[in-house]
This record gives C-alpha cells, sequence and structure tokens, in this order.
C-alpha cells in the first residue's frame, strides 16, 4: 500500500467514524428514525477488505450495520443521509432505512435486518457470477451472531459444494446484540467452524486495517482464481450499543477501555505521523475538512430533501407493467 | 392441442424456457439425476447438466434464498421445494427477502423467482405431509401466487412465472400430476392475474382453485341432473391477487356463492373471497356465502379419518342445496 493510498484509507475512515456520530447526533435529534445501528471501532474490517477488492465490480452485501460498507462500495453519502432522514432523494427513496440501504449501480447488494439472512443470498450472487462466467466475486458481511443461525451452515456447504466466488467476512465483534460471545457459542473462535465444510479460513486482528487489507488480498485472490468459497475472521469491537435503542450496560468497563485503546482510526492515524506520511496538523485539517462537508453538504442536503410522495407506495410493490402478468409477450 | 398429463405440461415448460434463455436454471431436491418426485423435470439433467438442474441438500431455507440471490442478477431460478410441507422452511427467505427487496430498495433490486411445490392432502401422509399452505401465502404483500387446476394452467403459469420479473409461488396438488388434458401445442403463457369460468351457469357461483375445482365441477354437474340448478364455476387460479372483478362480475350474476377449499377454514381463501363479496357487492347477494372448508384439524393418517376431514364433491353438493333452501 502505497503513501496516498494510506492516507486516503485514513481520512474514508475517519470520515465513516464521523458520519456514524453525525447519526448518532440525528437520531437524537429525532431526524432519523426506527432502529440505528452504528459502525464506530469496526471501520477497519469494511475499509481493509474493500480496498483489497474491486469496488462496483465485485458484489457486495451485508446485514443492517451498513451506512459505511454502502459509502465505501462509492454509494453517495448524501444519498445514504436522506435515506436515514427518510427523503425521497435517499438511496431507496426512504422505503428502506438505516436497515435497508441499497446501490445496486455499485454493484453494493443491500442490508438486510434478519440476522444471517445474507448467507444463502451471498452464494445465490456467486452462483449467477458463475452461470454468467464473470469474474466478479460476492463478498458478505456478517456479525459473529450471525454464525449461530441454520443459514450460516446451509450456505458454507453449498458454497463448498458448488465452488461459488463468495468471501464470508466474519466481524467478530464478541457481541450478538447484548449476548457476549461465549455464553451463545459454543465455538468462540469463529474461522474454526468453516474447517468442517473444508473451506479455507484466516482470523486477524480487524482493528489494523493494513493487517485486515493484507488478509482481504489473500482471501480474495483465492476466491476469484475459482478456488471456491473462503471464510476471514476479523477480531473487532463496537464503540456503541448495538442500536440507539441498546443501554450497552452489559460490557465490563473494563473490557471497553481495553478494546477503546485499539481505535483502528486512531492507530492508523499514529501509525503515519510515526512514519512521517503524515502530522497532526494533516490529520486535524482532515478532520475539519469532514465535518464542514458533513454539516454543510449531506446533511444540508438530507435536510432539503423532499418527503416521498405516496405514490411510491404502490409503485414498487411488485414489478409495474410486466407483460407476462397478463400473459402477453415482450 | 394435445392430451398430456400434469406432469408432461410442468415438464415441457422447463424445457422450453431453459432452451430459450441459458440463464434459466433448476434447483430443488431430487429433480435432477433423480428426475423429480413427481416427474417434473425428467429427463432435464441428461439435457441441461448439473450446473442448470441442481440437486440441493435438503436445506430449504438456505437453498430458496440461494435463488433470490442468484435472481438479483437477473439470473432465473425455478425452484422445487418438494413438499409444501417443507416450504415453511423457506418461508424467511421468500417472505422475507424476495417479497421485500424491490419495495425496500426503492424499486433497484427485484427478485425473479419461482417455487414450485405440492402440497394438499394425499394418501395417508400423515399430519406434517399434508399441509395445504396457499393462505399463509396468498396473505404477503410483494409475492404472486398461482395455483393451477389442469395441464393447460401447469403449463402456462409456470412459463408466464420464469419471464415474470416478480417472485412468483405456485402451488400444485400432489394427486394431479398423472391427469390428463389438453394443452396448446403451441407455445402459450397463462395470465397470472384473473379467474377463468370453468362452467357457465346462472343459479350459484361454487369458486374453486387447483383440485377443490374439480369437486365444484362434478357438484355442479350433480346439481344440473338431479337439482335443476346451473352453477358457475369460478376457477380461481391466480391467488394474490384475487381477482375482484371477477368474482364481482359472478355474483352479480348469480346472486349466490360457496367458496370451496381444501384447507382448513380459518384466514384462508373462502374467507378471502367471501371478504370481497361483502366489500364489493353485498346487496347482490339473495343468501348469505357459504364455504366448504377442511376440518379445522392436523391431518389424520387413518383414511378413514383422513377422508372424513377433507371436502368433496357431495359436500359441496350438500352445501348448495342447503343455500337453496332444499
Amino acid at each position: 500500500m502505497n503513501s496516498d493510498v494510506k492516507k486516503r484509507l485514513l481520512r474514508e475512515m475517519l470520515f465513516a467514524r464521523r458520519f456514524e456520530e453525525r447519526c448518532y447526533e440525528a437520531y437524537v435529534e429525532r431526524k432519523i428514525g426506527g432502529f440505528l445501528h452504528l459502525y464506530p471501532g469496526e471501520e477497519a474490517c469494511a475499509h481493509g477488505v474493500l480496498e483489497a477488492a474491486n469496488c462496483g465490480h465485485d458484489y457486495v452485501i451485508t446485514s443492517y450495520r451498513d451506512h459505511v460498507h454502502a459509502i465505501k462500495c462509492g454509494v453517495d453519502p448524501k444519498a445514504v443521509m436522506a435515506e436515514l432522514f427518510a427523503k425521497e432523494a435517499g438511496c431507496c427513496k426512504g422505503l428502506g432505512g438505516s436497515m435497508h440501504i441499497f446501490g445496486v449501480e455499485h454493484r453494493f447488494m443491500g442490508g438486510y435486518a434478519l440476522v444471517g439472512g445474507p448467507f444463502p443470498l451471498a452464494a445465490g450472487i456467486a452462483k449467477g457470477i458463475q452461470m454468467k462466467k464473470g469474474n466478479e466475486i460476492c463478498i458478505c458481511f456478517l456479525g459473529d451472531a450471525a454464525n449461530n443461525q441454520g443459514t450460516f451452515h446451509e450456505s458454507l456447504n453449498m458454497a463448498k459444494l458448488w465452488n461459488l466466488p463468495v468471501l464470508y467476512v466474519c466481524e467478530n465483534n464478541l457481541y450478538g446484540i447484548g449476548t457476549r460471545i461465549d455464553r451463545s457459542t459454543a465455538v468462540v473462535d469463529q474461522y474454526k467452524r468453516v474447517s468442517s465444510y473444508n473451506i479455507p479460513s484466516n482470523q486477524v486482528n480487524g482493528q489494523d486495517v493494513e493487517l485486515v487489507y493484507e488478509a482481504a488480498t489473500q482471501a480474495i485472490e483465492h476466491v476469484r482464481s475459482g478456488k471456491g468459497p473462503y471464510f476471514l475472521e476479523l477480531m473487532t469491537y463496537r464503540f456503541r450499543g448495538h442500536s440507539m435503542s441498546d443501554s450497552n450496560a452489559y460490557r465490563p468497563k473494563n473490557e471497553e477501555r481495553v478494546w477503546g485503546k485499539r481505535d483502528p482510526v486512531i492507530m492508523f492515524r499514529d501509525r503515519l505521523i510515526e512514519t512521517g506520511e503524515i502530522t497532526q496538523e494533516d490529520f486535524k485539517n482532515m478532520d475539519n475538512e469532514i465535518l464542514e462537508e458533513i454539516e454543510q453538504e449531506i446533511i444540508r442536503f438530507a435536510d432539503e430533501s423532499q418527503e416521498p410522495s405516496m405514490e411510491l407506495l404502490d409503485k414498487y410493490v411488485l414489478v409495474e407493467n410486466d407483460p407476462y402478468v397478463t400473459g402477453g409477450s415482450r | 392441442m394435445s392430451k398430456m398429463m400434469f406432469w408432461e405440461a410442468i415438464q415441457r415448460a422447463y424445457d422450453e424456457e431453459m432452451t430459450n434463455d441459458s440463464l434459466v436454471f433448476c434447483m430443488g431436491e431430487d429433480i435432477g439425476v433423480a428426475g423429480g418426485t413427481y416427474k417434473a423435470t425428467k429427463g432435464l439433467y441428461e439435457k441441461f447438466g448439473s450446473e442448470r438442474v441442481m440437486d440441493t441438500p435438503i436445506s430449504e431455507n438456505g437453498f430458496t434464498g440461494l435463488g433470490i440471490g442468484a435472481s438479483f442478477l437477473n439470473v432465473r431460478p425455478i425452484i422445487e421445494i418438494m413438499s409444501v410441507n417443507f416450504s415453511w422452511l423457506a418461508m424467511d427467505q421468500m417472505f422475507n427477502t424476495a417479497a421485500k427487496v424491490h419495495f425496500m430498495s426503492g424499486g433497484q433490486l427485484k427478485a425473479p423467482i419461482v417455487v414450485r411445490s405440492p402440497g394438499g392432502t394425499a394418501h395417508q401422509l400423515g399430519a406434517q405431509h399434508s399441509a395445504r399452505m396457499e393462505k399463509v401465502f396468498m396473505g404477503i404483500a410483494g409475492l404472486r401466487v398461482v395455483t393451477p387446476s389442469n395441464p393447460r394452467q401447469a403449463y402456462g403459469l409456470l412459463k408466464s412465472a420464469v419471464r415474470c420479473d416478480d417472485p412468483v409461488f405456485i402451488y400444485e396438488h400432489e394427486l394431479m400430476y398423472n391427469m390428463q388434458g389438453e394443452v396448446p401445442d403451441t407455445e402459450y403463457f397463462h395470465p397470472l392475474i384473473g379467474s377463468e369460468i370453468a362452467r357457465p351457469g346462472g343459479d350459484i357461483t361454487l369458486f374453486g382453485y387447483n383440485i377443490s375445482v374439480h369437486w365444484c365441477l362434478q357438484a355442479a354437474e350433480t346439481l344440473s341432473k338431479q337439482h335443476g340448478i346451473e352453477a358457475e364455476v369460478i376457477d380461481l387460479y391466480a391467488l394474490s391477487p384475487l381477482d375482484r372483478e371477477g368474482i364481482v362480475q359472478s355474483v352479480s350474476k348469480t346472486h349466490r356463492a360457496v367458496i370451496v377449499e381444501e384447507a382448513e377454514p380459518a384466514v384462508g381463501v373462502g374467507a378471502e373471497v367471501m371478504a370481497i363479496i361483502n366489500e364489493e357487492c353485498f346487496y347482490e347477494l339473495d343468501a348469505p356465502p357459504v364455504r366448504v372448508s377442511a376440518a379445522n384439524v392436523p391431518i389424520p393418517y387413518n383414511h378413514t379419518l383422513e377422508k372424513s376431514v377433507i371436502p368433496n364433491a357431495q359436500d359441496v353438493t350438500a352445501a348448495v342445496l342447503k343455500v337453496f333452501g332444499q
């Protein structure tokens, strides 16, 4: 990774942090409704993996903690924020919300709110790639707790059986909503669980974006070269509760302190300062620019966008004017 | 027109659609090497190969979800779920993903999947292999539900379902795969909406779908010959959306209605058709509508008990006579 790439990645991760923090404030201001699951603490996971992928070409799918993945794939942050504000200029016209961000033109295939739901969808996207003889891969990001769904096992089995080009990325943040992993899961190391399907796997520190990038590069190379699925476990931690309605009372303070010192943005910043690639001043300027952009462009855009029209309600329940519905032909 | 069996009509639709479009593929338990439990996919594995005719593991939710994911790329899976009883396992993916993804993505994604599944009460298959589940599927916005009553519909509905951009659930009956019927020799796409007049009549409307159309037709013959009552039989091959207009038209003509369903009465087709009649043409009625349904019990293994809980043509005849006060 050259210096320019590192600086850009740092900026993107800092942007993701500030974007999510601003979402928190907007939620408190009641501009964002429903459930809101934020990403601070886990930025190195999405950025490290997707930096190694070919965004816009490879397909990406994830869970309800999806804003940052969408933005890294190329979805306009203004359209994401407008979606959170439930406006018509939102990426899903205000019909999706925080848990359902989509950016299909960037091959971001969406955020899904049933834990473990995207496992088979990702295998299916990979099946579609295989049938179209493309060289894309599908990357599926899910949390550790999703691995206790049946879809985890069903999908790994089929992905291996049919040699599908899918990379499963497990963002292991140690908690399934409010239950610590060792209280819900017999095998705590998630990468070990896929060995029963003969799928190669790796476990790395998910707070270090460079380590994630390296591991993801290898994983993606494996999948793209036609060798079938791969499972990458990233050890991470979310700095906030599961969602905004989570009091976060279940985590020991000491644990939070320890992980707080492994802040992926701060760690990467300090490393780049140490190597002389940036200065403290550069970082401050970068931060100010980002804060300004979020406030002046993104929040303003979302605020000033229109409410969706009632006509949207009927428009997307079923596909409009499909000739085969009436037995006609195209 | 030529006569063919119900399963042959389905197999023909598969064969034509897979020949027409190399991105159509099919998947399900035992559909490939074994040729399909009801032969609907017979010969396809040999013709199209294992990539397009996929024998799946017994993972209904998983492989249905896989089909949905593939459909995001406009690859078109025809998913067979061996028995409708097993489709309960795939409801998560069908309802939470396929039925909602077009809407919640603001129109960005479509899920053009077809799920075919046979159900109904066959012969002594017991409580967990005798379900009639259409009522569950037809209650979900974003999903089309159709159910053929003859080989022509089985062929034409599957053809349209494959090409339609919406997710379509096709409910078939385990007892009907060997039924013979006329199917057009040329390619035919059956509408996925509407209803058909299976027998015209002016005195009362019998609403049926799938196997119950045949009970209605038998009852109509008896009523005509023995009681001088001319029943109109409406085939509700589209269960979601239901043909409100067709229902109203027939009831406005006959002024009486009996709805016949193989399923338990609660929250079912009968209840829904009655609601539509109430909402749209209540004052056309000369008598309260009646439904003929299964008993509200799990299906028993014992054959005598099993037969007693499922309606038949005699039950339909008796219900009609009661409507006429006979």
